[in-house]
């Protein structure tokens, strides 16, 4: 694969970024930042919003339009933003905590109205930032800074929670799989509508080493070994399926989004 | 825009506001339904289409000031209206929009509280809350109109100013002006000096940012950073709408008052003109920066200072923060959800005259 120049798209002077070695923010960041070349984006026309944590600080490491806002909001920012800026190819890049817990309401509102952005999930596993605590997305059983013998609380499926809500295009996958990476990120991009791709990502420093899984190659292979296709999960038992993580494309469709929904709407006299 | 024949409506303080938005040029609103600024919202989902502007009903107040702000980011004029309730889920946004410089316009129509409290009935209890219920320090304006007329010059100049310092501007209503239907003149055209912002979005963070928009943690950024935050308003007070004032330069008793307090404090000098008493009103129109060198000067040629308002009296606390020696002032307060009528100053004002001579 010749890798097209997406280093325009980097803003280099701001190297070295803050995340830890073996993190995985770094690849999510480099397979937008790929697709964007492939796609050949000016720079004017795209904007990464992001809200709190790791993964948010991606912001300061493009030399294009960025937008952070607060924790959990992004979503709500960027609702406005849409309106006024139909025009404007907007993606997100948020956490596991940012958008399964204190945003949630705003995901799945934004996902109900088919607001058109794409939205990356970065899911750790943890909130990182903060030290380890765990998230809604965390695997029952987990040990965290706030649950040394193991989660007890269920985990939620942000991917079928986006498809319940509406979404046009829910993927899963992980930072392993690259290629499939790329390819949802690129599908998503150029999907009208709301897209969501949750990226499952290395967090070694809390989670690898909390959980015993070892180092940023133990990771790598644990979500090799941890995720099967959609089809072969939906084969399994409910017992089975939660040593699993699924991978794969949930949906995609072509329902109206939220701006031409409006915009039909309209009546003439108005 | 404004037609002569159209120009003298009969408005409550809610339609001016909307009013003043759609002539300000206004485009965006995001709401949630609240007592009592509903009407707002549902005026604003008739209206603003047909102005090619956009309504959008959020999830909650948090996303409805965070969309106001994305909004305004990319080059609409926005704004919301909210109350107590409302006003208190805004506030971490509203330090975002005074962290990244966001200029957005929030009407905020004061209920009784705090929590839910009495939805429907009035207080000006929020004084605090426009001022510092965002963390941190940082600066931002805040406007109290006393009437449907005010409601709409004060919402028209928010608009203007948020754009001139790049900042969240609060118009400070309560639930009786929101609802009191009085007549209110249009301005035309060339009477609106509107200032225009560009369509540009950057690099916007609210983290503590460089010159470029890039977050930093060095201490020399963060410190000129807030300090420049802090007084970008505050060295400029000239250019925020002034208080009026009425009544003799040397009163007996000079009252401060804002809102609906100053309304009855208005007919209160009129009363005590009648009886041949000295006694003036200063009504401010800016709340927040705190016109604190105007009160001085003007608080120093009164033998007292009354501060009328529905609150135990936070701005009562500020004007004796000016300066003004403390066994000067006085207040009359009321917090039982009803407002202060003008026969109670009155009797205030003829019980403090007793006393001083």
């Amino acid at each position: 694969m010749v890798i097209p120049d997406y280093k325009k798209y980097l803003a280099g002077e701001r190297l070295p970024h803050i995340w830890c070695a073996g993190c995985g923010n770094g690849v999510i960041l480099k397979a937008l930042l790929i697709v964007l070349a492939e796609l050949n984006f000016k720079h004017e026309e795209i904007l990464l919003a992001t809200g709190i944590g790791c993964i948010c600080r991606a912001g300061d490491y493009v030399s294009f339009q960025r937008f952070q806002g607060t924790h959990g909001r992004t979503l709500a920012f960027v609702t406005g933003l849409k309106i006024a800026r139909p025009d404007l190819k907007v993606f997100c890049l948020i956490g596991d905590g940012d958008c399964a817990a204190i945003g949630m309401g705003h995901l799945i509102h934004a996902a109900r109205r088919n607001l058109d952005v794409a939205v990356l999930v970065a899911n750790n596993l943890n909130y990182g930032m903060t030290g380890g605590q765990f998230s809604p997305l965390t695997p029952s059983k987990s040990l965290t800074s706030t649950s040394r013998t193991g989660k007890t609380e269920t985990p939620l499926d942000i991917c079928r929670l986006a498809e319940a809500a509406g979404a046009n295009y829910v993927a899963r996958t992980s930072v392993f799989h690259h290629g499939e990476l790329r390819k949802f990120i690129r599908e998503a991009i150029s999907k009208k509508g709301f897209s969501l791709v949750e990226i499952l990502t290395p967090c070694p420093t809390y989670y690898g080493r909390y959980n015993k899984i070892g180092g940023p190659g133990e990771m790598l292979t644990w979500f090799r070994d941890k995720t099967v296709p959609l089809n072969k999960y939906l084969q399994m038992n409910p017992e089975e399926q939660k040593d699993y993580f699924w991978r794969g494309k949930l949906v995609e469709r072509d329902t109206l989004d939220f701006y031409t929904q409006g915009e039909k709407m309209k009546r003439p006299d108005d | 825009m404004t037609e002569e024949k159209n120009k003298v409506q009969f408005l409550s303080g809610n339609e001016a506001c909307v009013w003043a938005g759609i002539h300000a040029k206004a485009r965006f609103f995001a709401g949630y339904p609240i007592s009592p600024a509903t009407e707002i919202a549902e005026m604003c989902a008739q209206e603003l289409p047909k102005h090619g502007g956009f309504y959008i009903q959020m999830e909650d107040e948090i996303g409805s000031i965070a969309a106001v702000i994305g909004a305004s980011l990319g080059g609409l004029r926005a704004f919301t209206a909210t109350s107590g309730p409302g006003l208190a889920l805004m506030q971490e946004n509203i330090g975002y929009a005074a962290m990244a410089e966001v200029p957005c316009v929030i009407i905020n129509v004061q209920r009784f509280g705090p929590s839910t409290g009495i939805a429907t009935k009035p207080a000006q209890s929020d004084v605090m809350t426009t001022r510092w219920g965002t963390p941190g320090d940082h600066s931002l304006i805040v406007l109290v109109p006393s009437g449907g007329q005010e409601c709409y010059d004060l919402t028209i100049a928010a608009f203007n100013l948020a754009e001139l310092f790049r900042t969240p501007v609060i118009v400070l209503t309560d639930a009786v002006i929101a609802h009191l239907r009085e007549k209110v003149t249009f301005k035309t055209k060339e009477e609106l000096f509107l200032i225009n912002g560009d369509k540009r979005v950057l690099r916007v963070t609210g983290l503590v940012h460089d010159n470029f928009g890039y977050s930093s943690d060095v201490p020399e950024v963060a410190e000129k950073l807030i300090t420049r935050l802090a007084q970008k308003i505050e060295g400029y007070q000239a250019l925020l709408p002034r208080p009026r004032f009425y009544g003799p330069e040397r009163p007996e008793v000079l009252i401060i008052s804002f809102g609906i307090s100053a309304r009855a404090a208005r007919q209160a000098v009129y009363l005590a003109e009648q009886e041949d008493l000295a006694v003036s009103l200063l009504e401010l129109q800016t709340l927040w920066p705190f016109p604190e060198e105007k009160i001085r000067k003007i608080g120093a040629k009164a033998k007292t200072v009354l501060v009328a308002e529905l609150n135990r009296g936070q701005v009562q606390r500020e004007v004796r923060a000016c300066g003004i020696s403390p066994e000067k002032v006085r207040g009359i307060n009321k917090i039982d959800s009803t407002v202060i009528t003008p026969s109670e100053i009155l009797n205030e004002i003829l019980t403090i005259i007793k006393k001083n001579n």
